[in-house]
This record gives C-alpha cells, sequence and structure tokens, in this order.
C-alpha cells in the first residue's frame, strides 16, 4: 500500500509537467488551430529563466581581505554578492536561496513577450499555409532557440538548487499513520501546477475576456462578425501558453538541471499526452498527462521491468498508439478538430 | 533514354556527371593553398553527401508526392545499419549481402509502422511517426542492450569485434567492408600539379547505388503510381469519394521511402562498420527533414542538392574559427575587425546548428519550394531582365 501511493506520487510530479505542457499545446491548437514544435523550446526557455535569475543575483565583487591569508599565504580574496551586500547577509541570502520560486516573477513577463512575439512575428503568418508548414516552421524556431540558449550557457546540466527550506524530504505519511517520505519539492511542484492548472481553467470560464475566447475556440467566424477582435486575443492566449509552458519550466529546474534540449526531450511526449487527451480539449490534456505521468512510474518500478524488460522506456507511447488506433479521437477529443 | 523523355534524361545525365566526377569538382583548390580547408573532395565526405542523398531521395517519395510528414524516417535508418553491422559479425565483410538484409529488414519494419501510423493523417500521423522511432530508440539504447541478449550493444554503439564468428570470412580477403575482394576503403590518389584527388571504392558504390535509386525516383514521380500519389496529396477526401482505397497507395509509399532510408543505413554501415542508437532518435529524422525541405520537396533534384548543401556547409562552418574569421576581416581596421569577428563567431564552428536552424526558417517562410525554387526564379528573372534589356538595346540603336 505504501509504495503504491508512493508510486502515485511519484506519478504526479511528472505528470504534472506533461500536463501543463500539453495544456499551453492545447491553447495554441484550439484557439490558433496552430502546431506548436517550438513549445518545448518554451518550456526549456522558462527554466533557463531561472538560471538567469540565479546568476543575476549571485554576481560578486571580490575584495581581498588582508585579516586572512589563503594556502599560499596571499591575502584571501572574499566573493560577496551585491544582494548581500545591499540587503546584509541574511535577507541577501536568502533572496539568494529563493532564486527558483523569484524566477516565477521574471520568467511571467519574459515569457508572455516572448509569446507574443513568436506570434506577432511569426505564427501570424503562417495560418492560412498546411499544418506541414507549421510543423517546419515552429521546428525550425525550436532549432535556433535551443541553440541560442546553448551558446550562452553551454551543453552541460546547470544546478538549480531549491530553497534549502524546501529541498529536504517529509513524511506525508504520518498524519494517516504510514511511512511515505517524500522530497518537498516535488509536492510543492505539484501543487503549484495544479494552482496554475485552476488558474487557467478559472479565467477562461470565469472571466468575460474567457468567455470570449471559448466562444472564439467554438466558432471563430461568428465571434469575428459580432464586431470582436478574436485575433488579437488569440494572440494574447499564445502568450498565456507560453507563459503557462515557462512556469513549468522555471519550478522544473531543482527536479532536474536544466541543459539545452531539456524542451526537445519533453516535446514528443507532450505531444503524445495531447493526442491521447484529445487534440483540443483542455480537461483532456490535463487528465491525459497526470494519467500518463503516473503509469510511467508505475512500469518503472521492479517488478514491472523484471516481468516486461523496458515498459518503462516504451508505456507512454504503447498507450499513446493504442489509445489513437482504438479511440482516434483520444480520451476526450471533440469531432473535427485538426481532421482535415 | 531508360523510358525517360528528354529532360529527364538530361537531368540523370547531370546527376551522373555530377556525381562520377565528384572527386574533381569538390576539390577546386590546390592542397597547399589556404583555400583548401574548402575542399570537399575527400572520401568521408563525399560518401556522405550521396549516402544522405539517397535518404533524401527516399523520404521526398514520401512527403513530396503524398504530403504525408513522417518525423521517423531515421528509425529506418538505424535499422538498416543494425542490420547490416550484424551481417558482418555473424558472416562475412562482404558489403554486398549486408545492403541486402538492411533494405529487407527496413522494409518489413517500415511496413509494420506504416501499417499502423497510416490510419491517421495530417498532424495524427506526424506524431505517430514520432512516437515510434522515439519507442525504437529507447529500446535500442536500452533494453536491446541486455546480457541475455544483445541486439544492439547500447550506448557503445554496435560494432565488429576479433571473437565475432564470421563465418564466410576467408584468409587473403580484407579485414574492412569489402564488395567481392574489393575494399571499401581503398583509395586511388592522382595528383595533378598541386592538386591532389582522392578515388574511393565506398564512394563509388555509394554513387552507383544513388545512381539507381535517382532513377527509380524519376520512374515513380513519372508513373501513374506516382500521379495517384499527387492525387492523394492534393485532395485526398475527393479521392474517397470517387470509391478508391487510398491506403494501399500510401502505404506503398511509406514502405519504398523507408527501403531507401534502409538502403542509406546499410551504405553508412559499409562504410564503416558501426552502428548506434542515436541514429534512430527523432532529431535525426528530423534532419533528413531539413534536407528535403532546404532542397525543395516535390522536385527531383532538390533533395539530393539539400543533402549536399546541409552536409558540404556542416563540415566547412564547423571548421571556421576565431582565427579564421581574423584572417578574414584582416583587411578592416581593428575595432571594426573585432566587431565582425564578434557578430559572426556565434554562427560559425560550434554554431552550425544556429545558421541551419535560420536558415531552414528563412527557406520556410519565403521560399516554399526550397533552393530548386529559387533557382527557377533567379532563372526566369535573369530571362526576363535579359528579354527587356533586347528590347530596350533594339529601341535605343541609332539608325544609320
Amino acid at each position: 500500500m505504501d509504495s503504491f501511493l508512493l508510486q502515485i506520487l511519484n506519478g504526479l510530479d511528472k505528470g504534472s509537467a506533461y500536463a501543463l505542457i500539453a495544456l499551453g499545446l492545447t491553447l495554441i491548437f484550439g484557439t490558433l488551430g496552430v502546431v506548436n514544435f517550438a513549445h518545448g523550446a518554451l518550456f526549456m526557455i522558462g527554466a533557463f529563466c531561472a538560471v538567469t535569475l540565479q546568476r543575476i543575483l549571485s554576481l560578486s565583487y571580490t575584495v581581498e581581505d588582508p585579516t586572512q591569508k589563503d594556502f599560499l599565504g596571499n591575502p584571501l580574496k572574499v566573493q560577496t554578492p551585491y544582494v548581500e551586500s545591499w540587503f546584509g547577509p541574511n535577507v541577501g541570502g536568502a533572496i539568494i536561496d529563493w532564486a527558483v520560486p523569484l524566477a516565477i516573477l521574471l520568467a511571467i513577463p519574459v515569457m508572455v513577450l516572448l509569446g507574443l512575439a513568436m506570434e506577432r512575428g511569426l505564427i501570424k503568418h503562417f495560418y492560412k499555409r498546411p499544418h506541414a508548414d507549421q510543423i517546419l516552421v515552429t521546428f525550425g524556431l525550436a532549432i535556433v532557440l535551443q541553440e541560442i540558449i546553448k551558446y550562452y550557457f553551454g551543453a552541460n546540466p546547470i544546478q538549480t538548487p531549491a530553497p534549502d527550506a524546501l529541498s529536504g524530504v517529509a513524511n506525508l505519511g504520518a498524519v494517516i499513520g504510514m511511512d511515505l517520505v517524500y522530497p518537498i519539492w516535488r509536492i510543492v511542484y505539484f501543487c503549484f501546477a495544479a494552482l496554475i492548472i485552476f488558474g487557467v481553467f478559472a479565467f477562461l470560464q470565469f472571466t468575460t475576456f474567457g468567455m470570449v475566447v471559448r466562444a472564439g475556440m467554438a466558432d471563430r467566424e461568428t465571434v469575428g462578425l459580432l464586431g470582436i477582435n478574436i485575433d488579437r486575443r488569440f494572440a494574447i492566449m499564445f502568450g498565456v501558453a507560453a507563459a503557462v509552458a515557462g512556469l513549468a519550466g522555471v519550478m522544473y529546474g531543482p527536479i532536474n538541471p536544466p541543459n539545452y534540449h531539456m524542451g526537445m526531450d519533453f516535446l514528443v511526449l507532450s505531444f503524445v499526452v495531447v493526442v491521447v487527451g484529445g487534440m483540443g480539449s483542455l480537461p483532456g490534456a490535463v487528465l491525459a498527462g497526470f494519467i500518463l505521468g503516473i503509469l510511467e512510474s508505475f512500469a518503472s518500478t521492479t517488478w514491472a521491468t523484471t516481468t516486461i524488460p523496458g515498459i518503462n522506456q516504451i508505456i507512454i507511447y504503447l498507450v499513446a498508439i493504442i489509445v489513437l488506433l482504438t479511440r482516434p479521437r483520444g480520451l476526450m477529443g471533440r469531432k473535427g478538430v485538426m481532421e482535415d | 533514354m531508360f523510358g525517360l523523355d528528354k529532360k529527364d534524361t538530361t537531368l540523370l545525365l547531370v546527376v551522373a556527371a555530377l556525381t562520377m566526377l565528384a572527386p574533381f569538382l569538390l576539390n577546386p583548390f590546390p592542397t597547399e593553398s589556404g583555400m583548401a580547408q574548402f575542399n570537399a573532395g575527400y572520401p568521408d565526405l563525399m560518401q556522405k553527401f550521396v549516402i544522405f542523398g539517397i535518404f533524401a531521395i527516399g523520404f521526398n517519395i514520401l512527403f513530396g508526392l503524398t504530403g504525408y510528414l513522417s518525423f521517423g524516417h531515421a528509425a529506418f535508418l538505424g535499422v538498416g545499419s543494425y542490420a547490416a553491422v550484424w551481417i558482418f559479425k555473424l558472416f562475412t565483410y562482404n558489403v554486398f549481402p549486408a545492403i541486402l538484409l538492411s533494405v529487407i529488414v527496413a522494409a518489413l519494419f517500415s511496413l509494420l509502422i506504416g501499417f499502423v501510423s497510416l490510419r491517421r493523417s495530417g498532424i495524427y500521423f506526424s506524431i505517430l511517426t514520432l512516437a515510434f522511432p522515439q519507442m525504437s530508440f529507447a529500446l535500442a539504447y536500452s533494453v536491446l542492450s541486455n546480457p541475455k541478449f544483445n541486439l544492439t550493444n547500447g550506448e557503445t554503439g554496435l560494432q565488429v569485434y576479433a571473437d565475432d564468428p564470421q563465418r564466410f570470412h576467408r584468409e587473403g580477403l580484407p579485414d574492412l567492408p569489402h564488395l567481392f575482394g574489393l575494399s571499401m576503403r581503398s583509395t586511388h590518389t592522382m595528383e595533378i600539379g598541386a592538386w591532389s584527388f582522392d578515388f574511393n571504392v565506398g564512394y563509388y558504390l555509394c554513387a552507383i547505388v544513388m545512381l539507381v535509386t535517382f532513377y527509380l525516383s524519376v520512374r515513380i514521380f513519372r508513373s501513374p503510381f506516382g500521379m495517384m500519389l499527387r492525387a492523394v496529396k492534393s485532395n485526398q477526401q475527393r479521392m474517397n469519394y470517387t470509391g478508391l482505397n487510398t491506403r494501399p497507395y500510401t502505404l506503398a509509399a511509406f514502405v519504398i521511402s523507408g527501403m531507401y532510408a534502409g538502403l542509406a543505413g546499410g551504405l553508412l554501415a559499409a562504410m564503416d562498420p558501426l552502428a548506434g542508437a542515436e541514429r534512430m532518435q527523432w532529431t535525426a529524422s528530423g534532419e533528413v527533414v531539413l534536407m528535403t525541405i532546404l532542397g525543395g520537396a516535390g522536385t527531383l533534384i532538390g533533395p539530393i542538392l539539400g543533402a549536399g548543401f546541409i552536409k558540404y556547409f556542416e563540415n566547412i562552418f564547423s571548421k571556421i574559427n576565431d582565427n579564421v574569421l581574423h584572417q578574414w576581416f584582416s583587411f578592416m581596421p581593428d575595432g571594426i575587425e573585432d566587431f565582425m569577428v564578434f557578430i559572426v563567431h556565434p554562427f560559425v564552428g560550434k554554431g552550425w546548428h544556429l545558421t541551419l536552424g535560420i536558415l531552414f526558417m528563412l527557406v520556410v517562410i519565403f521560399l516554399p519550394g526550397g533552393l530548386v525554387d529559387g533557382g527557377q526564379r533567379i532563372g526566369r528573372w535573369l530571362r526576363s531582365r535579359g528579354q527587356k534589356e533586347d528590347k530596350t538595346t533594339g529601341t535605343t540603336e541609332p539608325a544609320e
């Protein structure tokens, strides 16, 4: 029982990442009808927002301390981050320690602007072109973004630790009398993902803006005929989708150190998630994200890998193939989405 | 000739001449000169040109004719390589059976994947073809290399070891891939003045194979079968309404392009007897997509041009470093020189993929027909300009 719950928990954090990326992808499919192969790159750029903020906060100046000597007998050079000298060592140290959560504040404007720039500058011109062209141009964009990041940050994974207070493990089972030790950050990630997902759904469900967007998803032409500038709203939704992917990336850093091709690694999986959930269905994308995440974690248990070797590597693809062949529209897909 | 019309025959002959004379054409600079780094006439690179040319020709039969965008063709290339290396390990270094088997295995594999993937079209097809090779990559990388059943040798890659059985290997045969005794690595170097030209057996084998496959692809393009595939691209729904089942045609196109990929994989292994899982990754499939689009999808010569273009510049760009850049811009004043080097630096050397990505985006955005289309446009523009000039000179000529 303990291990069963533990596997579900294990699946939840990876599942949250899948769900968030797939949610953004589906937002873009559903509104603009564009297949965005650069979405993985947006996730990756989000993660590098955290890296950038961490580097900026740790910018430091060097002072020679004549009272201390290093092992060669020269005056010891002490590195003091500017942040610490401005706010004092306690507050400054805490700011540096909390760089990853703070990066959310940096990532939101960066990702929204990047998303808007992408939509207005590039993807806008591809609405009338075939899907293959959209795939190709966003694939090219993904390569470009990835190589730019590689040029500035190098090819190796960069450690972005979680704040000390959140980096340990907690015994979740203590409340219900079970032994269930689990890293705190992964729980934080799950809660964060759930918060964003609820935020996006609430935004679409309870605001006027969201209502117009939903109406546009259902029938773009009619909404346009009513005199509403639906293109501008859809462009903003692209920005929101980019921000969702970016935030998923920011918080994923402590779980898996970001490197420049993490986007491509996640991209294929999140496409599979979208297809399993049903093209164009937002709840479907989220549901499929969590289901596949949990399935993957169950397939990684020793029992599963000894029964069927390699099942953990291919379970997601297998499920996707079976779903596509038996339920072509996915779990919750609507009729007529991307079926031309 | 060969059942082709005059235009296609000319095209075939031009391609044949280019590939046969490639050792001369690609080595235009003397060996000792500073420009020698732009020479591409060494066997290793020329082999890559034609092998990836074959790969792209095959991909073009699927994507260029039917419009089905597959992101999974690298899987067939990888399977072909593994099959060829297994022949080397178990039986003989002769490349003939190895290449034959790699084509057969790739055909079976693509039949399986195509049968499943082609049940859906459009974006769903692309995603399914993305899922299959990722799956095969994951399997080849991990599970299929366990000690009990080592099919792929995992991360190290499959290669031939001294204690492999090689049942039909005889004394006197070269200890490297060979074609009935003719080693793939044997190279005849011809020195003419300051120039030197390499004639490599492996390259010529690949080139002849490429010519044959190119000829076949021309025939497919011009056949009723090719016509049917084009009809699928332009309006599949109408085809269905006329009561025609398109799936056998698309499946045939898929398997043919899979066989081309397997052939390319077998040749890669024949030139260098090892096979690794990374050849199957989806980014490797992305490369052949780039080649085909860059050259011009749906045209005959485009994919070969694209493959040659990408492989040539990949090689050249990777060689350019800051020193070379400083030499190039040395005629400028110091400050501007450094600035130019600073600007160009991210795009050369390790930054080749950045340049490729930007170039690819530009081609997709502005030139959907690829390089071939660009060439045709320039040709048309020159011709129309020439005509105008003729007219103007005609009118302004003073009457005597």
